[in-house]
């Protein structure tokens, strides 16, 4: 069975302008230990997937209409506050992109901290404290029992971020959904606290989803991913085949215009043409047919399904995907 | 092709920029902010200068202290051998007209109550540059070198997506006709799938009108397409210096190796041992003795701690490559 089941999952935003569906029916499965990426654009809906497990969609303007999430069996739509919060931060985390927004400023990191732990563990303050400074150690923080009697705006953003990492994994989660996690960080910071997390999900044994634009974290950390358009997965694939043939091409798109250090310098990188289109505004038929050189009228008109690609497990939602390498194998 | 063959447009010679620390309750200077401590480059015609370096290591305000835009503390900043940090304001503004800026934030550089055409006329209007007539022809002609249609003119920026809004910005910026453009983060806020066009169209206008360019980024795979030369930054001081090619093939300053392997590769199969550095840049308030970066490196000696290492050039007088290190002297 596996850990975290995402079956025809709608949501919706009421705007200005109209509802926008932000996620259009996606189904995906987490199994436990497991890393997926979760790989799109701005407004792609990866984030507000993300932020749905742990039942945080902002309402109004956000509402699940429909669909179902199950954490290892149990329906967390529908679920009321009191019981959303004896899940969060026990069962499943959650990582943001920017800790000052996640962290509260008015607080010591000890004071968030032992909250969580006494309330999840059941733990005295003064074991809560040794708790979150023991846990603080293990996600590199320089002099734990120091830092931990420090107001957020004293450390840096690396730190912060170890910070928001520590606090995540206190109560030992079976999920940690991590969002962008190392966007706002330097490279080189952004090395230590991706490794960092790789060590302490061995650790812990547990799943993470790893929401990002950056398929080259994708590539060095996760086992699958997810790759979103327009609130639609368009490919699920393993890492292995998804980077060496992708399948659909905005996967491919995607790919070949990441910046990367070439051996020589091209003479014009490779783009994928066009915008993504507004929400507001979707075409009828493939979301991608307009930026896509493979599509034809079938792509224009109706919109392609989620199905197995012939890869075992592999899905992709695509009239005309590229051709599967087979190597070493006759067809 | 020999860089001696080419003028030097613009030459930087031992920039500094120190921001005061006000504190106490006189609001006295009580410490300085190291931002900028000493930094000399030159930038021929046309070329383009790559600035890579990680957050608050001083290159947006290098950026900005060439064009004045935060008076430097010393030094100087010769376009065409004549130093502009000496002129008054009114001779200033003749000078801005051959330099000019392009912002990272496209949601932050362009007033969301003036429309398109009137953000794109504002510099020829300031610059009394041809009749009315002409600016509204001109408008239409940089709107098309940026690949936007006439019909966008009277649209206002809040409806465009990112990499629009940052093709106004540099329509904009070539607006005067420079001849230098230091181009801050453009490319850090927009997708990957729009990032690429966006390189792609300042490599092109770098062809087509030999614009001089200083490209700042803390990407290395983004500035590696639109760069001639690489300039690498630390501390506010360029530690390492070279032609593209020669930097790539063969860093040389052990902050440069770092950098180069901290980049996530999109290959799975690449597995690589990577550099992992220990803590964080210390604060440009109280930036260490010697080398500035002898506190996370790991190739550090007893000299690093003391003296701050000379800029010596490890390639040829043809092919420079400077690197302020120890290891190389």
């Amino acid at each position: 069975m596996p850990l975290l089941s995402v079956r025809d999952l709608v949501i919706e935003f009421e705007t200005e302008n109209g509802v926008v569906r932000a996620v259009d029916t996606i189904s995906f499965d987490v199994y436990e230990g497991d890393t997926i990426g979760l790989v799109g654009e701005s407004g792609c809906g990866k984030t507000v997937t993300g932020l749905s497990i742990l039942g945080l969609i902002p309402s109004p303007p956000g509402r699940i209409v429909s669909g179902s999430i199950t954490i290892m069996g149990r329906e967390l739509v529908g679920l009321n506050d009191s019981e959303l919060r004896e899940i969060r931060g026990r069962d499943i985390s959650m990582i943001f992109q920017e800790p000052m927004t996640a962290l509260n400023p008015v607080f010591t990191v000890g004071n968030q901290m032992t909250d969580v732990l006494m309330r999840h563990r059941g733990l005295t303050r003064r074991q809560a404290r040794n708790a979150a400074i023991e846990m603080l150690a293990k996600v590199g923080l320089p002099v734990p029992a120091k830092r931990i009697d420090e107001y957020p705006h004293q450390l840096s953003g690396g730190m912060r971020q170890r910070v928001m990492i520590a606090m995540a994994l206190s109560c030992g989660p079976k999920l940690l959904i991590a969002d962008e996690p190392t966007t706002a960080l330097d490279v080189t910071t952004q090395a230590q606290v991706l490794e960092q997390i790789s060590k302490l999900q061995a650790e812990f044994q547990m799943a993470v989803v790893l929401i990002t634009h950056d398929l080259g974290i994708v590539a060095e950390t996760c086992r699958r991913a997810i790759v979103m358009y327009c609130g639609h997965i368009v490919e699920n694939a393993a890492i292995e085949p998804l980077f060496a043939n992708p399948r659909h091409p905005y996967t491919k798109g995607l790919l070949d215009s990441i910046p990367r250090i070439r051996s020589e310098k091209l003479e014009e990188l490779p783009i994928i043409p066009g915008r993504v289109p507004d929400l507001l505004h979707l075409p009828a038929g493939c979301r991608f047919a307009d930026r896509c050189v493979q599509a034809d009228t079938q792509c224009r008109e109706q919109s392609p399904l989620l199905t197995s690609s012939g890869t075992s497990g592999d899905l992709i939602a695509c009239h005309h995907p590229y051709a599967p390498i087979h190597t070493g194998q006759i067809s | 092709m020999n860089a001696r063959d080419h003028t030097a447009l613009l030459e930087v010679r031992d920039l500094k920029k120190y921001f005061p620390v006000y504190g106490g309750i006189f609001q006295r200077t009580v410490a300085q902010v190291r931002a900028v401590d000493g930094v000399s480059f030159s930038i021929n015609k046309g070329r383009t200068l790559g600035l890579v370096g990680e957050s608050g290591c001083g290159k947006s305000t290098l950026g900005r202290a060439i064009l004045r835009l935060h008076e430097p503390t010393s030094g100087q900043v010769l376009v065409d051998g004549q130093d502009i940090l000496g002129l008054r304001r009114n001779q200033l503004v003749e000078n801005r007209r051959r330099l000019q800026i392009i912002f990272q934030d496209p949601f932050a550089s362009l007033s969301p109550r003036r429309t398109v055409a009137q953000i794109i006329r504002e510099p020829l209007d300031v610059h009394r540059i041809g009749t009315s007539a002409n600016r509204e022809c001109r408008i239409i002609e940089l709107l098309a070198d940026v690949g936007m249609g006439a019909e966008v003119r009277d649209r206002y920026p809040h409806e465009f997506s990112g990499g629009q809004r940052q093709r106004i910005g540099i329509a904009r910026a070539l607006a005067l006709d420079p001849d230098f453009i230091v181009a801050d983060e453009p490319v850090s806020a927009l997708d990957v799938s729009v990032q690429s066009q966006v390189l792609n169209l300042i490599a092109e206008l770098k062809r087509k009108r030999g614009i001089a360019f200083l490209f700042i980024s803390h990407d290395l795979a983004v500035i590696q397409h639109v760069s001639d030369e690489i300039g690498v930054m630390y501390l506010g001081r360029i530690v390492e210096q070279a032609a593209v090619n020669d930097l790539y093939a063969r860093p040389r300053h052990p902050y440069t190796q770092v950098l180069m392997s901290a980049i996530p590769v999109p290959d799975p199969t690449t597995k690589r041992s990577r550099i992992i550095l220990e803590g964080d840049v210390p604060s440009p308030m109280h930036p260490p003795n010697g080398c500035p970066f002898h506190t996370r490196c790991v190739q550090a000696m007893a000299v690093c701690k003391t003296t701050v290492p000379p800029i010596v050039n490890v390639g040829d007088a043809a092919n420079p490559h400077r690197v302020s290190c120890h290891l190389y002297n």
